[in-house]
């Protein structure tokens, strides 16, 4: 995991929406078997970075290189049938579809042979999903359906999971059972995390490395401790309702 | 750490508040039965008959003047002539419409419990009943319904001998826009596109199929793929421009579209005749065989004497059977990836790409596919009528198979069924008041859409191969975003 290349490299990259910048020169490297989180205030950017890898919008300048492939200028379709996949920020299921069709979905893209044993998986992962696969996704509790946002990810068995905003708006039980879930995989099966998150205190402590960015730019990176111990982290994204929390 | 654990124990330790709220809920739970006990009911029915009696003589006493006497002018004054009979019947009708009224539709402002019947059997509220009916049976409704298709002309001929030819022409005029209502549900049920212009691919299947029999006197059958391949053609064309486009700014342009057609039918004289229409399109052939006089035609051949109601009857079985290989693509279309990337297409296209499928793919198989059965319907009108004109391809059309798909409920089958027969055959029942035709048609379909916003049947039938069957009424889940 050391001198070789990265899985997931930025580098540089400027993303516009109409004339509005709203990344400024972004450089990021995911190295296999690495969980990197990038943290940051709303409006920063994240999201946007996390859609500029996926394609949509596409970068107007700098790279963006997958497995030592340029990706900058594919189609969103073609990136996310490369062994990548996503778990949308605001989870996006498909709510009139039963749990196991938007398994199904996730699916798709493969080609079937391996089904069974990645919905065991997926099943073994989060057994909440295993009870309610006849279920409509809509009528599933929002930590259900961030289960569900994830699982049917991993059906399309990626290298790199990007994950935006996993605990958005859910109890801090269910935060911490799905990141526990993320470091498993990860440690587990060497599963590639790229997590973006507002909740910067779980996403450091979980991360090996962590960026953090600030109005578009990347204003500090380190491992995940480094990050949680420095002051102007916890001043920006900490203490502030969490003061004993980062101690 | 620390925090996680607060946050738990904060989560488990209800705010007091909260735990009376939820104490004072189970009490209010445990004493009474959860059910309407008979009695109420009874006491609601003499409530409603008491009411209705209120109301009839209100009625008497109004009507007596209106009603009651009636005077003319004659010579020496006014001549006064009793009715009794028309002032009878005005209050039976007030006191009868009053009755049903509140028996079906009120909910009774007493007692919260007791909803109205109809509220009870249609209501989208707490249970539905009907929508859960035909999920539950689905399969059975459907063979059943089959069957009676097919078994239709045969019975309309053994019962109905002189109305047998204007029967079976119902029957394939709602075959018809089963057909147009199937092939729409691909676009907007399934791929959730708003399309407004469908009626454009009919005209194309039309006109291509009425087109080919005039220069080239090719037959119904030769004729009928091209034009399904010709108007799935202009489905593509159409896909091109609007893939960007969604929900309202996509109905415009589809509705601009169809327009279109409509217009450069009409007005390229030379080619398409332009409003006289093309006339003279030949009958479908039977193996070859036509349905005429002569003892070399099929109906001779069979020794059963020529009767138009038997072509008549062919006509339906065509239809039948295509409209049934509509149905059969679609139901067989939704179990593959492509049907579901159309679902999930509907239902959240950023959660589509983000899965790696192809969008623009998706959306122009889904006109294409749409487009085509549309094209076969087409072709099918023009043979069945033998004249078209730029007239039968109205925006009206458009809006009418439209109108189906939605009352039926977005994306059943079963729905389009039921309100194919209920538009159409009623547009047929209620000939004789052509003028309030479209009046009841407007009230039926704001009724249709209060009751129940999602159409007739608004469950979704999973499909995927499932255990055990529990569905859910999408009453209970969010809309997609997106349209």
């Amino acid at each position: 995991m050391t001198a070789q290349n990265p899985l997931l490299a930025v580098e540089g990259v400027e993303t516009y929406y109409g004339n509005i910048i709203a990344l400024r020169g972004v450089d990021i490297a995911v190295f296999e078997g690495e969980i990197v989180t990038l943290i940051g205030a709303n409006g920063a950017g994240k999201s946007t970075l996390m859609m500029t890898i996926c394609g949509n919008p596409q970068a107007r300048k700098g790279r963006i290189v997958y497995d030592g492939e340029d990706i900058t200028h594919l189609p969103t379709h073609d990136i996310m049938q490369r062994s990548i996949a996503q778990s949308p920020e605001g989870r996006r299921i498909f709510p009139r579809m039963t749990v196991m069709e938007n398994l199904q979905m996730g699916a798709l893209v493969t080609d079937g042979a391996s089904f069974d044993a990645d919905l065991q998986r997926v099943f073994d992962l989060f057994p909440r999903l295993k009870e309610r696969q006849h279920q409509r996704g809509g009528t599933l509790s929002g930590g259900e359906q961030q289960m569900l946002a994830i699982g049917r990810a991993l059906m399309s068995r990626p290298r790199l999971l990007l994950l935006d905003e996993p605990s958005l708006g859910l109890a801090p039980m269910v935060v911490k059972q799905i990141f526990e879930v993320i470091k498993d995989l990860n440690r587990e099966e060497g599963l590639t995390v790229f997590l973006v998150e507002q909740n910067a205190f779980h996403a450091l402590r979980l991360a090996h490395r962590g960026y953090v960015m600030v109005n578009g730019q990347i204003t500090m990176s380190g491992t995940g401790a480094e990050l949680l111990a420095r002051p102007e982290v916890r001043a920006a994204y900490l203490e502030g309702g969490r003061k004993e929390a980062a101690e | 750490m620390s925090n996680i654990n607060q946050a738990g124990s904060a989560d488990e330790q209800q705010a007091p508040g909260a735990l009376v709220e939820w104490e004072q809920r189970v009490a209010g739970y445990a004493g009474e039965p959860p059910f309407v006990e008979e009695p109420q009911r009874l006491s609601a029915i003499a409530a409603a008959l008491k009411d209705a009696a209120i109301a009839a003589a209100i009625a008497a006493a109004l009507f007596l003047f209106f009603i009651g006497f009636r005077t003319d002018i004659a010579i020496g004054g006014l001549d006064l002539t009793t009715r009794w009979q028309a002032f009878g019947t005005a209050i039976v009708v007030v006191f009868v419409g009053r009755l049903l009224f509140r028996i079906l539709l009120w909910r009774p402002a007493t007692k919260a419990g007791t909803r109205p019947l109809l509220l009870r059997a249609f209501g989208s509220g707490e249970g539905t009943p009907l929508s859960e009916h035909f999920a539950r049976h689905s399969k059975s409704v459907g063979v059943v319904a089959l069957v009676a298709a097919v078994l239709y002309p045969v019975i309309i001929l053994a019962l109905f001998p002189m109305k047998d030819k204007q029967f079976i022409d119902l029957g394939v005029l709602v075959l018809t826009y089963i057909m147009l209502g199937w092939g729409l549900n691909i676009v907007v049920g399934l791929a959730g596109l708003l399309d407004l212009g469908y009626v454009a691919f009919y005209a194309v299947g039309a006109y291509s199929f009425a087109l080919f029999a005039q220069f080239f006197e090719v037959g119904f059958w030769f004729a009928l793929p091209i034009a399904g391949i010709l108007a799935a053609c202009w489905g593509l064309i159409l896909g091109f421009p609007v893939l960007r486009l969604r929900g309202d700014y996509l109905a415009i342009v589809t509705l601009a579209f169809g327009e279109i057609i409509r217009v450069v039918l009409l007005n390229w004289y030379t080619f398409t005749g332009g409003p006289n229409g093309i006339s003279g399109i030949p009958d479908p052939t039977f193996f070859g065989l036509e349905f005429a006089r002569g003892d070399d035609n099929l109906p001779g051949l069979l020794g059963i004497g020529y009767d138009s109601a038997y072509k008549q009857a062919y006509f339906f079985y065509i239809i039948l059977a295509l409209a049934m290989i509509t149905n059969l693509v679609t139901l067989r279309l939704r179990k593959l990836p492509l049907g579901r990337a159309w679902e999930a297409l509907r239902e959240d296209e950023i959660a589509c790409r983000s899965l790696g499928i192809n969008t623009t793919n998706t959306k122009l198989t889904a006109f294409a596919i749409g487009a085509m059965f549309g094209g076969f319907a087409g072709a099918f009108f023009a043979t069945r009528q033998g004249f078209i004109s730029p007239e039968s391809f109205t925006f009206m059309e458009s809006a009418l198979i439209l109108a189906i798909v939605v009352l039926g409920g977005l994306g059943s089958q079963m729905g389009v069924v039921i309100a194919s027969i209920v538009m159409i055959g009623g547009f047929e029942l209620f000939r004789d008041f052509a003028e309030y035709r479209m009046l009841i048609f407007g009230l039926l379909m704001v009724i249709i859409m209060v009751w129940r916003p999602r159409g007739l049947i608004a469950t979704r039938e999973p499909s995927a191969i499932l255990k055990e069957r529990q569905t859910i009424s999408a009453d209970m889940v969010a809309q997609g975003e997106g349209h």
